[in-house]
């Protein structure tokens, strides 16, 4: 099998988010970087095929500045798959770019068995690239997938909705799936793993060599704020009986959410 | 003019609140509104949604447009638009609209912005703010080489106006063609719980590892039934297996934006903070000065929640 994830690297998050002077972006200079957690969910899942698969193969796709998606890409092959490909890119390009940049990518590399992907980066919030690159390769997809088993070409996955409800579906591959939390229990990558890592083969991309018209390009952002400031808390003293009551008449009275 | 439609979702022939919310920012924006409902209930939603002044309503009420199926849904949804002529297009950000619109974007080779905070319409332009980095920032996002604006909106964003049951609208019934599935629905499990969905509840009850055990979860089911409120749930109880994951809160679980966000024994860390933060009135009840949680909290409480949830049940049944 041919599997194939798509990584990005996005700032950890933990980090204090600061604006760039002019609002169109974040300042990245004191950004730790990290592989987006729900990407570790697809790489785990897309090892765990290959385990069970002899012959398979796990190429990583990531796109971004080299320099700095490198560490990323070294992180899933140090996690154990095979080789990477690079889409080096300095500018920050939209979903719709990324997601045709990714699909021309993997179809230049033969015919992909599985596309596995995290169901959201955590720093675009936008939840929708691996629907787009589906579409754009003509691939059936599945989101948000939280179990996944492959019965021979179909593959079964679970998607749970916000009611609480769980949707079972069944796929007939090649397909993309975007991973959810709980899917798996994502490896750390051993030392061992890390040290082979180094030696495995990353291919570089020149995202201008894609030549993507730029009416992919379908959003512009601008005017980054920071959320406003909320007013201080109001502390609530007291013994239990009073502070309840107190807080009962807040919400009445001050607030009114009742 | 500009023409919006709104693609409705529902349960149990009501529309649901976040529907009602996109049904009324279109009205108000002067727009001509018309609307897509698929399902066996298409008819029974497309007559309440001409109540809020939507003017024509193109459905698909075929048994199989009962469950999402992306592979059926994206080409009756894509069809649907076109025939509509709308250049706007609002929809919930749902499990169901963010699975669903993305790739109909691609197919009208058209932009979509998710989990959307807000919505200006003026004529044909669109502008949005999307929270970023888990909510650390918004930016106001526009389209580009767009014919058609795709918005999700967050639900619990926008003000829903008063219904008008002597309004009624024109319904237009289709019957797409079943295109060849590649995807086939093989189970559904409904979930046994009457209540509301944490994304879309007004008020929210959540519990984290202060509670201590599965059992003390109770406390908290007492207070949510005075209040109306559902019970939501941080990471570290969900991965201990107390609750179910469908309840957690935050960056890897549900972001949701109540009315009321009443946290208790939850310490505030700042992936919990991604999914609630936005919540118009947070309490926090921790018996930890120190904890996160009170400096992004309305009223705090310092004290042991086993003490005061059961008291603040008591009092809010005695003023509502
Ligand atoms: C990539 C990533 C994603 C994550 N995503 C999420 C997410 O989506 N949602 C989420 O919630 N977390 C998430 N987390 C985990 C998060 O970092 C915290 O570990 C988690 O939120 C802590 O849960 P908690 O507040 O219930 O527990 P704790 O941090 O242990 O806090 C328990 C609190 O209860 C208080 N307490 C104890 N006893 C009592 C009592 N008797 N009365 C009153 N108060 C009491 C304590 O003072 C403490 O403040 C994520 C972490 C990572 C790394």
């Amino acid at each position: 099998m041919k599997i194939f994830v798509c990584v990005k690297q996005v700032p950890d998050t933990e980090t204090k988010i600061q604006l760039n002077s002019d609002g169109s972006s974040i300042e990245t200079t004191n950004v730790k970087w990290v592989v987006n957690p729900y990407d570790e969910f697809a790489i785990e899942e897309a090892l765990n095929l290959k385990t069970k698969n002899a012959g398979s193969t796990v190429t990583i796709v990531s796109m971004g500045p080299k320099s700095r998606v490198t560490d990323a890409v070294r992180t899933a092959l140090a996690m154990g798959a095979d080789d990477g490909i690079i889409i080096n890119c300095e500018e920050e390009q939209d979903l719709f770019t990324t997601a045709k940049a990714l699909a021309d990518t993997i179809k230049a590399e033969g015919e992909a068995s599985i596309i596995f992907a995290g169901k959201l980066a955590i720093d675009g919030n936008g939840a929708g690239l691996p629907q787009v690159m589906a579409e754009y390769l003509g691939l059936p997809h599945a989101t948000v997938i939280s179990t996944f088993e492959d019965q021979g070409g179909k593959y079964v996955v679970q998607r749970e909705t916000e009611s609480g409800s769980t949707k079972t579906y069944e796929l007939t591959g090649p397909c993309v799936l975007s991973a959810n939390k709980g899917l798996n229990t994502p490896r750390y990558a051993s030392l061992p793993g890390i040290m082979k890592a180094k030696k495995k083969p990353i291919k570089d991309v020149e995202f201008s060599s894609l030549n993507i018209p730029s009416t992919f390009k379908k959003l512009t952002y601008s005017n980054l704020t920071l959320p406003p400031q909320k007013p201080s808390v109001k502390m609530i003293d007291g013994e239990a009986g009073a502070q309840a009551n107190q807080l009962v008449d807040l919400l009445k009275n001050e607030a009114k959410v009742l | 003019m500009s023409n919006v439609l709104v693609f409705i979702e529902g349960a149990n022939s009501e529309l649901k609140n976040s529907t009602k919310e996109l049904l009324s920012v279109a009205k108000s924006s002067g727009a001509t509104v018309s609307a897509i409902a698929l399902g066996p209930e298409a008819k029974a939603y497309a007559d309440k949604a001409a109540h809020y002044g939507v003017s024509k309503t193109f459905i698909c009420s075929d048994q199989q447009f009962e469950n999402y199926n992306p592979d059926l849904f994206v080409p009756a949804v894509t069809d649907l638009i076109k025939q509509s002529g709308a250049n706007i297009v609002l929809a919930s950000s749902s499990s169901l609209g963010k699975d669903l619109f993305p790739r109909v974007a691609a197919k009208l080779d058209s932009g979509f912005v998710s989990d959307c905070t807000d919505v200006q319409i003026n004529g044909d332009d669109v502008t949005v703010k999307k929270p970023l980095y888990a909510g650390k920032c918004s930016a106001d996002v526009k389209f580009d080489n767009s014919a058609i604006k795709i918005v999700l909106m967050r639900a619990n964003q926008l003000k829903i106006s008063e219904a008008d049951s002597s309004l009624s609208s024109e319904v237009v019934e289709s019957n797409p063609q079943a295109p060849d599935l590649k995807t086939l629905i093989k189970d559904i499990v409904k979930s046994t719980s009457e209540k509301v969905d944490l994304t879309e509840a007004n008020i929210i009850v959540a519990g984290g590892r202060g509670m201590k055990e599965a059992g003390h979860f109770k406390l908290l089911e007492e207070l949510a039934d005075v209040l109306g409120a559902t019970v939501g749930a941080s990471r570290a109880v969900c991965d201990a297996g107390w609750v179910p994951h469908s309840m957690q809160v935050g960056q890897t679980g549900k972001t949701v934006a109540p009315n009321l966000y009443i946290a208790c024994g939850i310490s505030g860390a700042i992936q919990h903070l991604a999914g609630m933060s936005s919540s118009k009135v947070i309490v926090a009840i921790n018996n930890d000065p120190e904890a996160p949680i009170f400096q992004k909290s309305t009223y705090g409480i310092v004290g042991d929640l086993f003490d005061i949830v059961p008291k603040l049940t008591e009092e809010f049944k005695k003023v509502l």
